[in-house]
């Protein structure tokens, strides 16, 4: 009872602050709805059990990258942007991408239901006693069986970073 | 009797404990978070060979508490161009976020409020971290540009000492082997040796890093009173004031209680392994009543009737506290053990906790507020990197001592020495790059002021 009362309250929470998000007109009020869904969906993975993932999503979203879209829009001025075409033409390219999202999850969830046995199954619940510490058990998946792409995506990261430190740094040659 | 009360009572027979401890926690916090400015005020004062306050109470042990009434009844104000919503939200954010995370800390074997939480190093880290949005949504809200340039580089300053402060964390569990404050303090016991003492390097970079991330001078610079007024609680008055800096002082705590828990042996008593010096036992017992006999001694030299009354009152809670350390022990009979556990092992990690704030003060007394660029460069230039190069070494000293079975100390000495060696180049370079980069400079343009000209 108790796990369903969280789950529902954690996930109205996201919905409610996603839709919020969406239709604020001041960007700093968006992004404030964007950290509530989610430290919401930061709820639902502790309501779970994923401890980790709980914290990562704290630390890494609404710590990091949140913390960084906030300095990002004090310091532009987004009033002035909007009306620029580039970014007018943006509400077109984000209706499409989310009716194509939105037909994806409709097709699978369509297809869940046929296929019996896969797709979205829901396992029993986890109990609630003291479970195998989820941080262990995370980092033996990572570095043993998905060793290649956590390697990949590493170099990735890397990639994109020291990209950013060349397009931010200045040229005093110019 | 009907089943929402039996319900009830098996939840609080299950969670009684962790519900107390919530409950101390809310209620002790601000009320600690006063007196530890009261602390801070009264060094200040020695340092500068002052008294401080003296007029509140005998030597001024009521101001905290005369500060917070005043807080409470000044007039609340709202700037007019201000974002209201936000306005009152943040203060409230800075503050849950310093309160939340001391949930995770374990201020003795059992005081602990997320006891089976298995990344509560993390937890602690991470949700103190939150506080941030107070400060940067304050200022934004506040629409003044002190506010705004306070709440900039407060973001700026936070983002950098993060990392530094993560990798140091890093190399304390690396030592530990586990994310859960309760075993690092058990790892620490198995050690036979407080984690600062296995990699000093680590203790330095968090105590730096932290002093930054709360933001205390010399790393003040969100809140610079010469160049900002208040930087980002400019347009703040009462009690929302009162709620930014009563979230900095538990902030303070939080920091202080992480480093104490991964490098200073947590609730553990100085050399816990060692039988012949389990006399320690008895410090805690003896300084109390070394307190209390102090306050009796000053009692009677009390200009009023009132505070020596006072003093008299403070007296008799140390000795009663004092008592009831020295007779927990003999006394306890099993289901009060945990409990005389419980009690010295907050003893000494409070101690610890004072004793790393103390080191904060101490500091700030001591050392001039840094510029913004130089702020920056000790962070990404030197921090950074050293802290990096002491999780690879502490690594390779790890993988020595469980491979190649090298003795502990020779790998902790060979740590160091790469550490510190890479600090001393760093060093270097980083001096090269300052004179290089004030030598590219234009000269600066001279202006005489002349007002008779023309």
């Amino acid at each position: 009872m108790l796990d369903s009362v969280i789950f529902y309250f954690f996930a109205g929470v996201a919905i409610l602050s996603a839709g919020l998000m969406v239709t604020r007109r001041n960007a700093i009020h968006s992004a404030i709805f964007l950290i509530t869904t989610l430290l919401a969906t930061a709820g639902i993975f502790l309501q779970l059990h994923a401890e980790f993932l709980f914290i990562a999503q704290i630390i890494l979203y609404v710590g990091g990258i949140m913390v960084l879209f906030i300095f990002v829009i004090m310091l532009v001025r987004l009033d002035v942007l909007v009306s620029r075409i580039q970014f007018r033409l943006q509400k077109w390219v984000a209706v499409f991408v989310a009716l194509a999202v939105t037909l994806e999850a409709g097709v699978v969830v369509v297809l869940a239901r046929r296929m019996p046995g896969q797709g979205l199954l829901i396992r029993a619940t986890a109990g609630t006693e003291r479970l195998e510490p989820n941080t262990e058990k995370l980092a033996t998946g990572l570095f043993t069986g998905y060793l290649l792409p956590f390697e990949i995506a590493s170099v990735l990261l890397l990639v994109a970073m020291v990209g950013a430190v060349v397009l931010a740094k200045k040229r005093n040659d110019a | 009797m009907s089943p929402t009360l039996q319900a009830l009572l098996t939840f609080l027979q299950t969670w009684w404990v962790e519900l107390l401890c919530a409950v101390l926690i809310v209620a002790a916090v601000p009320l600690v978070a006063g007196y530890v400015v009261l602390v801070e005020r009264k060094l200040m004062a020695d340092m500068q060979a002052r008294l401080g306050p003296m007029r509140v109470g005998p030597h001024g042990l009521l101001q905290p508490i005369a500060d917070a009434v005043k807080l409470l009844i000044k007039e609340d104000i709202i700037p007019e161009n201000a974002d209201k919503l936000v306005f009152w939200l943040a203060p409230v954010i800075s503050m849950t976020a310093a309160l939340t995370s001391m949930g995770a800390i374990a201020f003795g074997p059992w005081f602990q409020v997320a006891r089976d939480i298995n990344v509560g190093i993390l937890f602690v880290a991470g949700v103190s971290s939150l506080g941030l949005f107070g400060i940067v949504l304050g200022g934004w809200a506040s629409n003044n540009h002190y506010s705004i340039i306070g709440a900039i580089r407060s973001t700026a300053q936070l983002v950098s000492y993060e990392t530094a402060a993560g990798l140091a964390l890093v190399s304390g569990l690396l030592l530990s082997g586990t994310l859960n404050m309760r075993s690092i303090v058990d790892a620490q016991f198995k050690d036979q040796a407080w984690f600062l003492f296995l990699t000093p390097v680590a203790f330095f970079t968090y105590l730096v890093a932290s002093i930054a991330e709360t933001n205390r001078a010399p790393f003040d610079l969100p809140e610079a009173e010469s160049e900002l007024v208040a930087g980002y609680m400019t347009e703040y008055s009462g009690f929302r004031w009162a709620l930014y800096f009563l979230g900095e002082y538990a902030n303070m705590i939080v920091v202080a209680s992480v480093a104490t828990t991964l490098f200073l042996g947590g609730w553990l008593r100085p050399f816990p392994n060692v039988k012949w010096l389990a006399w320690i036992d008895a410090f805690p017992s003896l300084f109390l009543v070394a307190i209390g006999v102090y306050c009796v001694l000053r009692a009677g030299k009390q200009p009023a009737l009132v505070q020596s009354i006072f003093m008299w009152g403070v007296a008799l809670l140390c000795f009663g506290l004092g008592l009831s350390f020295a007779l927990a022990a003999p006394l306890s009979f099993a289901p009060l053990k945990f409990m005389t556990a419980g009690l010295y092992g907050a003893f000494w990690f409070l101690l610890k906790v004072g004793g790393y704030i103390y080191l904060f003060m101490w500091l700030r007394f001591t050392l001039p507020r840094f510029r913004f660029d130089q702020l920056m460069r000790l962070g990404w230039h030197i921090l950074i990197p050293l802290a990096l190069v002491n999780v690879i070494a502490l690594g390779v000293s790890l993988i020595l001592q469980s491979e190649f079975g090298w003795n502990r100390w020779l790998a902790i000495l060979f740590t160091l020495i790469c550490t510190l060696g890479v600090a001393l180049l760093l060093l270097r370079w980083n001096d090269r790059h300052a004179e290089a980069a004030s030598l590219t400079l234009p000269p600066e343009e001279v202006r005489v002021e002349d007002s008779y000209a023309g």
